[in-house]
């Protein structure tokens, strides 16, 4: 599914990062573990084709994300990969249900309204759905975030620190319903962290 | 959902922002429309009533004066003539039509006038109902008065002295409706028609009459033959109390000074419309600080950068669509209201309340400019780092 082998990337002015080589079996879960300053969000960046690297190899389900075109590239990334960010962000301006149907509306599919609400209740948001976003509770908002991710049945989630800011039962609840609501979409699950929790959750983690 | 939505959704979600360039834009714009429509009308009523008529005969005075009142029947006239004398002029070989006017009187504030069958003729004004005035105090009612006045066919009137006072009339003689015109969008409308003679006769007792002598025209609307009427005619009255003005040469002079508040009016308003468009520009310059973040979010979605230029230059042509739109109604509000006064103090009307090609014209240079003033900000769009504003987010 994800072949990372040999990447590295440098900002203009900065020192170049080497990531460790890894691969993501499909429907796999796993973590990459780092401490700050060790290229956590660079290196999600670079998985979800936001940066791309300056040498290595990256291929995502075939594809290899070297040789992708800008505008191809945020094609292939709407369509394969949901990203649940640090904080949660969303078009202010729309409700929480199209707020979900974006990913769908930017990427061409057919709007299903249906399977936004199916989404929703499935993370007991459905009550939400005409709500702003900046109306829900921190915890709403994450679960709308992961629940966007969702929308277009991605092949890969990726996820940067999702419980960082969270105590210890509502970090087990967030990676409890990431790792269920990944295998029931059928997704492989990358989430980065620093979180050492987390670690007891996954079988498989690599050490940045 | 579609691009649309989000971009109103935008507009929406920032009522003071939008109220602003929206309210700037919306006033030049009406402004400017309100200038070219009442431009438009007026020019084109000023030029149907000055209608072939080369010259005007009256008493001396003002030579304007003589025209807004000969002409637009909107000044009081300079005073009687003689209508021996007035007819030699009118019998001048270099005139090739005259129509002799006297007026004086009102009903209600609409002007009577005493005139032949050809100066409704000459503005091609035609009958609605009854018969054409033939016997004195037989009175034919212009369209607008017709209207405003209430009087029907049949119904009788006293006239008042003066041309607005309605203290003096004159109840030895009663006026007879006998006839209405149509509307003609000419000075006609505003106007109650009558035989010369029933204006002299109003000032006698029954069975009197004026001495042909003594008889007096107030004015008399010249069309010339020869261009040289022009310069002989004023030599041969010289000694008399007449003079000639000349239409053409008063209203561009009342043209050019009118014009310059117009000009200066018409400044104001593109200012104003600038104004908005800086507005335009700085608001979503402004707001896409704060959606940077969006921004980006967009693209992680699988936004192209098309579909963000797009977004945020659709922002800007909508809010100017809109100012427009409501521009273009404030306009018409004004113009009603214009309508009125004018109505009221100078008896024209502003009726024609559909767009003037002009304003298809304003549509499409505000469209063009609000999108010009979006551009930037679309560009700006168009290349956030994505990477780096998440990052930051």
């Amino acid at each position: 599914m994800l072949i990372s082998q040999g990447i590295q990337f440098s900002y203009p002015e900065g020192k170049p990062f080497q990531f460790p080589d890894f691969t993501c079996n499909e429907r796999e879960q796993m973590l990459l573990l780092g401490q700050s300053g060790t290229g956590k969000t660079t290196l999600l960046h670079l998985l979800a084709g936001l940066l791309r690297p300056t040498g290595g190899k990256l291929e995502i389900a075939g594809s290899s994300m070297m040789d992708l075109s800008s505008a191809k590239m945020d094609k292939f990334r709407g369509e394969h990969i949901g990203i649940i960010f640090q904080t949660a962000h969303f078009i202010d301006s729309l409700r929480v249900e199209d707020n979900l149907i974006m990913p769908q509306f930017l990427t061409g599919r057919k709007i299903d309204r249906s399977k936004a609400k199916d989404i929703l209740g499935r993370l007991n948001l459905a009550h939400k759905a005409n709500s702003f976003t900046s109306q829900l509770s921190v915890g709403e908002q994450q679960r709308v975030a992961i629940a966007r991710a969702l929308i277009n049945d991605p092949k890969l989630i990726l996820a940067d620190e999702p419980t960082s800011a969270l105590d210890d039962s509502n970090a087990r609840g967030v990676i409890h319903l990431l790792k269920e609501q990944a295998e029931l979409t059928g997704a492989s699950l990358i989430i980065v962290t620093h979180d050492q929790r987390l670690k007891d959750e996954f079988a498989k983690s690599v050490v940045l | 959902m579609n691009l649309f939505t989000i971009s109103w959704a935008n507009i929406i979600r920032k009522p003071l922002n939008t109220t602003l360039s929206l309210m700037l834009l919306a006033f030049g714009v009406g402004l400017i429309s309100l200038m070219l429509v009442m431009e438009n009308q007026l020019q084109d009523q000023f030029d149907r009533n000055i209608k072939d008529i080369d010259m005007v005969l009256g008493a001396k005075g003002s030579p304007l004066q003589m025209i807004l009142s000969a002409v637009y029947q909107v000044d009081a006239p300079t005073g009687n003539i003689n209508m021996k004398e007035a007819q030699r002029v009118m019998k001048h070989p270099y005139i090739a039509d005259a129509i002799p006017l006297a007026y004086g009187d009102n009903y209600e504030k609409y002007r009577i006038v005493g005139a032949p069958h050809k100066y409704a003729e000459h503005y091609n004004v035609q009958l609605a109902e009854g018969k054409l005035y033939e016997r004195p105090f037989d009175a034919v009612l212009g369209a607008g008065v017709a209207k405003e006045s209430g009087l029907k066919i049949g119904d009788t009137f006293y006239s008042a002295h003066g041309l607005e006072d309605a203290t003096d009339v004159h109840t030895n003689r009663e006026f007879h409706v006998v006839g209405i015109y149509s509307e003609s969008q000419s000075v006609v409308d505003h106007l109650i028609l009558t035989p010369i003679q029933s204006i002299w006769d109003v000032h006698t007792e029954e069975g009197d009459s004026i001495p042909d002598d003594e008889k007096e025209y107030t004015a008399v609307l010249l069309k010339k033959k020869n261009p040289l009427a022009m310069v002989t005619i004023p030599n041969t009255i010289k000694d008399t109390n007449m003079t000639i003005a000349l239409p053409a040469i008063e209203i561009n002079r009342l043209n050019e000074n009118f014009g310059l508040g117009m000009q200066a009016l018409g400044v104001i308003a593109l200012i104003i419309v600038v104004i908005s468009f800086v507005s335009v520009f700085i608001s979503l310059f402004n707001s896409l600080k704060e959606r940077k973040y969006e921004l980006a979010l967009i693209r992680t979605m699988g936004g192209s950068r098309l579909k963000v230029f797009v977004l945020i230059l659709q922002e800007g042509m909508i809010l100017s669509l809109l100012g427009f739109i409501i521009g273009f109604v404030f306009s018409r509000i004004g113009l009603i209201i214009m309508s009125h006064q004018m109505e009221e103090n100078f008896h024209y009307t502003l009726n024609d309340m559909g767009p003037i090609p002009m304003e298809w014209l304003m549509l499409l240079i505000t469209i063009f400019v609000g999108s010009l003033a979006s551009l930037l900000p679309a560009v700006e769009a168009v290349n956030i780092d994505i990477s780096k504003t998440l990052a930051d987010g």
